[in-house]
């Protein structure tokens, strides 16, 4: 057994021995200890340097708000830093580090920092990091090479690279009560609650059920108080409408009483049981939440408070009575409240001598005395300690007379020889998830705290976090409130009996000790009282403003345990009360959350793919596939040996001499039906589609409100009252979504419902001076003639036995059509139309030939309906009816819509016969220094095979009055320059002969 | 933040989009009055506080839903489907 291990008392098993490393060190401890405990059972009071000035710090507090033992624990290639080394439970192998060292903790060449104390001072990153604006240095490369080391030397752990491989789980929960913090309040209102038979959950982030009872020393219902926590714990772990969730920290708290929290599933074990994740991230919905999240202790500010062997009071009382632990064998306290005498007689019964209480209230009660003389400690109040003496370890320190209410030292310094220096600078609520629920903390100034504020949401408080710190009022609140969430009235009996040590809680409003030195208030980010005064000094007056200046609370543990100190020091430079300083709003997360466990199981590639019917075959006969959106579509069908230009060339000029097929299945298709669905098209579309015939088809532009384009495409007349309506392939949703929103809020009168039918759907077009010889070599059941199936009819018929839906028209520009059957024939179709295709060289074709047709055509796609053109710049205005309003129709003759130097659609051709570039720019004069003066910019290009030129469409001022005009592509990203004729955007056939046959 | 769909009951926003201001009145179709028009594309009170709004349950029924909304504390004061009908109270 170590030397600071006491024989008896703690939660920790003594039988069972557990070996870890620290620093390449061996160590052992227990089942029940942290790796703070079982290191200080060892001797450690070295555990890390600090942030800035490398000082040595030691174990400041027990429990999640600790700032200084700042570790990073390796498992394998992982390495995850910054864990408060009071937050992990030791296990057999854990191997561990201290950080923010080089070369070794105790050697430590960057506490040479703690020289330049000067130069670090608060908002010291803002000044010198600028560099010298004068003087020899003066933008020298000196100042950053020193940058570069200062930037290393100043930081936490380090983060891996190694990639993760643990896995991480989310789960989604609903109670009608939460409960936070499983203390007596925490344990009595979940009791409460489940009795009223409430779905309960109570989530603790320490191991063990129990909070203050686990070291208060307290006796509860006659038993220790320990023992009456776990008996409560396992009562409740009885009942099936109560889940128990340990190591679980409950982080965030979000709108409609929406709670995140994290489970610590397995970090405290050696190996992972089959199945169980490393973290798991709760989304608990709660009726209601009963906020029982207990208090932190606070620092006192005075000289060299950071050494180590200075620790929190309800530390050290931690430390011996949870964990077996004495940190030091010589203990002096430092306070000014009550809480440090009990604190006292826990230390002195486990067997520490104490050997002094320095109290800076003059008038200390006899209570108090009396626990005093119990603890065998020379009492001395109306002091304060001045400095503290040691090297990484504390060796003294010294003190002075104090008066609490000025401030003021006097007399002689006296020394006191001790190796542990506990104190108490009084208590603060936890009220960090009331703060981020909503509304402001309320300073109390008996308890010198900010205490939680009004709830806007649905939780209730009880216990410290009400600034009720006393046992018996936990019990009492934690029952009446665990009562109220679950909608009880009903009183259960007697409350449990305590039997606690005397004192107030309530502290002097001293916080700090103004003598020589340095007097750290934020431990982890190295922020002492003297950098909140320079702040105030160099005018910051905000409690935001110095929060960022001095970087207070802006550390990992978000200034736990020095936000009230640092904002009663501000407030004393201002001249100011505090409330009227005011604090800082707490925002989630409550601790550190692995990123792993916010993705959970959502990483890698989250996208669905979108696969047409035919997907397999394309693969199977060569596609290069790529993707559009969601969908994965056939790019080209490469022969061996073609580059992709020369294989969408060989497609688009086999499609034009005598055949190609296409799959389309990617075009929206929403069937529109109801009496009033010829209407509706006609509100929705610029151009009619009541006069439209059943069995045709017909091509509609859609406007948005505000008169721009929106969307194009066929729409099929199938019967009086149904179409079937497609859209471009990315457009889809959108105009799904732009239906919907006209039928159920514009204009519900309208009786017309919308279904999307892209899924049902499979779909072939099928172009070229062959297609319907083709055709009628395969289809049965109709005729495909002119007269039959002239341009935009449509008949129903069947290939392969399999019933299709075909109309004839055209984006190839050549005569065209399009076969639609049921998805799930869609490749049984497919196939026999390539079948019946081969006596006549029937080519598949994939984006790039598709494209490329489309362009020597002029059709326009998403690439020309940008979201800034509108029909007219288009060339599309004749399709804007006169007849009837339609959406956009009001707002597109509006001024700017129409103003004649709109960029307009054009066609180029490259006239130094090279490839032109999507996003290229056109201008009148050649500048490549100095590009300058764009009349527009190129939309969409190809190598024509039909015209044996590169071409593109694109969008320029002056559009139709500059065809014939000869301009230049300016392309500066791509080096891309040289002549263009402008021309019609109609390259290839343009009175449609070809497709009207 | 959680939407009460009077079809499918309480549901996550997650499940929901965003459709746009519900204070907007739209003119007769064949209106010709610009400034009416105008107002309707352009301009929104954006408020601190209660505002209506039109939510899809694009997850869910895909019903466009009337929402009354606390832009500051998020509470949903009432839905109703935008076509009128059924109104479902918020939870508060
Ligand atoms: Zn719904």
């Amino acid at each position: 057994m170590s030397p600071r291990r006491t024989e008896t008392g703690g939660c920790i098993d003594r039988l069972r021995t557990i070996r870890f490393t620290f620093d390449g060190a061996p160590y052992t401890g227990h089942i029940g200890d942290t790796l703070a405990s079982a290191l200080l059972a060892n001797g450690v009071t070295l555990f890390g340097r600090s942030f800035k000035y490398h000082r040595p710090r030691g174990l400041l507090a027990a429990g999640v708000e600790e700032p200084n033992a700042l570790v990073t624990v390796l498992r394998g290639e992982v390495r995850e830093p910054n864990i408060p080394a009071t937050m992990v439970e030791i296990y057999d192998g854990l191997v561990a580090v201290s950080q923010n060292r080089t070369p070794s903790l105790t050697w430590d060449i960057g506490a040479i920092n703690q020289l330049g104390g000067k130069i670090l001072s608060a908002g010291f990153y803002y000044k010198t990091f600028m560099g010298p604006v004068f003087g020899p240095l003066k933008g020298t490369r000196f100042w950053m090479f020193c940058e570069h080391f200062i930037r290393r030397a100043a930081g936490l752990g380090k983060a891996g690279t190694a990639p993760d491989p643990a896995r991480y789980e989310r789960m989604n929960a609903f109670c009608d009560v939460l409960v936070v913090g499983s203390g007596p309040a925490g344990l009595m209102a979940a009791k409460a609650a489940a009795d009223q038979g409430a779905r309960v959950i109570l989530a603790d982030l320490e191991a063990h059920f129990g909070g203050s009872a686990n070291w208060s020393g307290e006796t509860i219902d006659g038993m220790p108080a320990v023992d009456w926590a776990q008996r409560m714990a396992a009562q409740l772990a009885g009942n099936d409408n109560v889940r128990l969730l340990p190591r679980t920290t409950v982080w965030g708290y979000y709108d409609g009483n929406t709670l995140a929290a994290l489970e610590r599933v397995t970090d405290h074990k050696e190996v992972a049981a089959k199945g169980e994740p490393r973290q798991r991230y709760w989304a608990i919905r709660a009726g209601t939440v009963v906020l029982a999240t207990g208090s932190f202790e606070r620092p006192l500010v005075f000289p060299d408070n950071d050494r180590p062997g200075v620790m929190l009071a309800h530390a050290a009382e931690r430390y011996v009575n949870e964990y077996g632990v004495l940190p030091g064998q010589r203990v002096a306290l430092f306070t000014n409240n009550d809480s440090a005498y009990r604190s006292a007689v826990a230390l002195k019964e486990a067997g520490a001598a104490v050997v002094a209480i320095i109290d800076v209230r003059s008038d200390v009660t006899n209570e108090m005395r009396r626990l005093a003389s119990d603890a065998e400690a020379e009492l001395l109040a109306g002091h304060a300690v001045v400095a503290t003496e040691g090297g990484k370890a504390l060796t003294g320190l010294k003190v002075q007379r104090f008066d609490a209410m000025s401030g003021s030292l006097s007399g002689d310094e006296r020394s006191i020889h001790a190796d542990s220096l506990l104190m108490s600078g009084g208590w603060s609520p936890t009220i960090h998830l009331a703060s981020q629920a909503g509304a402001k903390a309320e300073w109390d100034p008996a308890r010198q705290a900010f205490l939680p504020p009004k709830p806007t949401q649905r939780w209730i408080g009880a216990g410290a976090f009400t600034g009720s710190f006393s046992t018996a009022e936990a019990i009492a609140e934690g029952r009446a409130a665990g009562l109220q969430a679950a909608g009880g009235t009903a009183s259960s009996g007697p409350l449990p009996v305590v039997e606690a040590a005397p004192g107030d809680s309530d502290p002097a409003p001293v916080f700090e000790i103004r003598a020589k030195g340095k007097s750290f208030v934020d431990f982890q980010h190295d922020v002492t009282a003297e950098d909140v005064r320079l702040a105030h000094r160099e005018g910051f007056v905000s409690v935001e403003h110095l929060k960022r200046y001095t970087t207070l609370g802006m550390a990992t543990d978000q200034g736990k345990n020095s936000n009230v100190p640092g904002l009663a020091i501000m407030a004393e430079a201002l001249g100011k009360p505090i409330p009227e300083v005011g604090t800082t709003r707490f925002r989630p997360p409550y601790t550190a959350v692995s990123i792993g466990s916010l993705a959970a199981e959502r990483f890698g590639d989250l996208k669905p793919e979108r696969l047409t019917p035919m997907h397999d075959w394309h693969i199977a006969n060569g596609a290069r596939m790529y993707s559009a959106g969601l969908w994965y579509r056939p790019m080209i069908y490469g022969l061996p040996g073609e580059t992709v230009e020369q294989a969408y060339v060989r497609e688009a000029r086999a499609t034009r001499d005598s055949a190609g097929i296409v799959d389309v299945s990617t075009l929206g298709k929403i069937a529109v039906q109801g009496p009033d669905a010829a209407e509706f098209l006609d509100r929705v579309y610029t151009n009619m589609f009541s006069t439209l015939a059943v069995g045709k088809a017909r091509y509609g532009l859609m406007l948005r409100e505000d008169g721009l384009a929106f969307d194009d495409g066929t729409t099929w007349r199938l019967g009086e009252q149904e179409f079937l309506m497609t859209t471009t392939t990315a457009n889809a949703g959108k105009v799904m979504q732009h239906l919907e929103y006209f039928l159920d809020v514009i204009w519900p009168e309208l009786k017309v419902t919308v279904t999307s039918v892209t899924d049902e759907w499979a779909g072939a077009a099928i172009g070229g001076p062959n297609a319907r010889a083709i055709l009628a070599a395969c289809v049965t059941g109709t005729a495909v003639d002119n007269a039959t199936l002239p341009f935009m009819g449509i008949v129903h018929g069947r290939i392969a036995g399999v019933p299709v839906m075909i109309c004839r028209l055209s984006f190839s520009g050549e005569m065209a059509f399009e076969v639609y059957s049921g998805a799930g024939y869609g490749t049984r179709v497919w196939e026999a139309l390539i079948e019946a295709g081969k006596p006549f060289g029937l080519v598949t074709y994939g984006l790039e030939a598709l494209g490329t047709m489309r362009i020597e055509k002029g059709h326009v796609t998403g690439a020309e309906i940008d979201g800034r053109t509108t029909a007219r710049d288009l060339h599309l205005d004749w399709m804007l009816s006169k007849k009837k309003p339609f959406i956009g129709s009001a707002m597109m003759d509006r001024e700017g819509l129409i103003a004649p130097d709109r960029l307009e659609l054009v066609g180029l051709i490259a006239l130094d016969n090279r490839a032109l570039n999507g996003g290229g720019h056109i201008v009148e004069e050649l500048d490549e220094a100095n590009p300058h003066d764009s009349l527009g910019h190129i939309t969409a290009c190809c190598y024509s095979p039909a015209l044996g030129k590169y071409i593109a469409l694109a969008l320029v001022k002056g559009g139709k009055a500059r065809h014939g005009t000869r301009a230049f592509v300016s392309d500066p990203l791509r080096n891309r320059f040289g002549p263009v004729e402008i021309v019609s955007s109609h390259f290839y056939d343009p009175d449609g002969s070809r497709m009207h046959g | 933040m959680l939407i009460t769909c009077p079809y499918c009951g309480p549901r996550d926003v997650i499940e929901f989009t965003y459709q746009g201001d519900g204070n907007r009145e739209r003119p007769q179709p064949a209106s010709q009055d610009l400034d009416a028009w105008n107002a309707y594309v352009y301009d929104r009170l954006n408020p601190a506080g209660d505002h209506n709004e039109i939510w899809q349950h694009s997850g869910g029924c895909r019903a466009h839903l009337r929402v009354v909304r606390n832009t500051i504390t998020h509470e949903i004061l009432s839905t109703a489907f935008a076509r009128g009908g059924h109104k479902a109270e918020g939870r508060s």
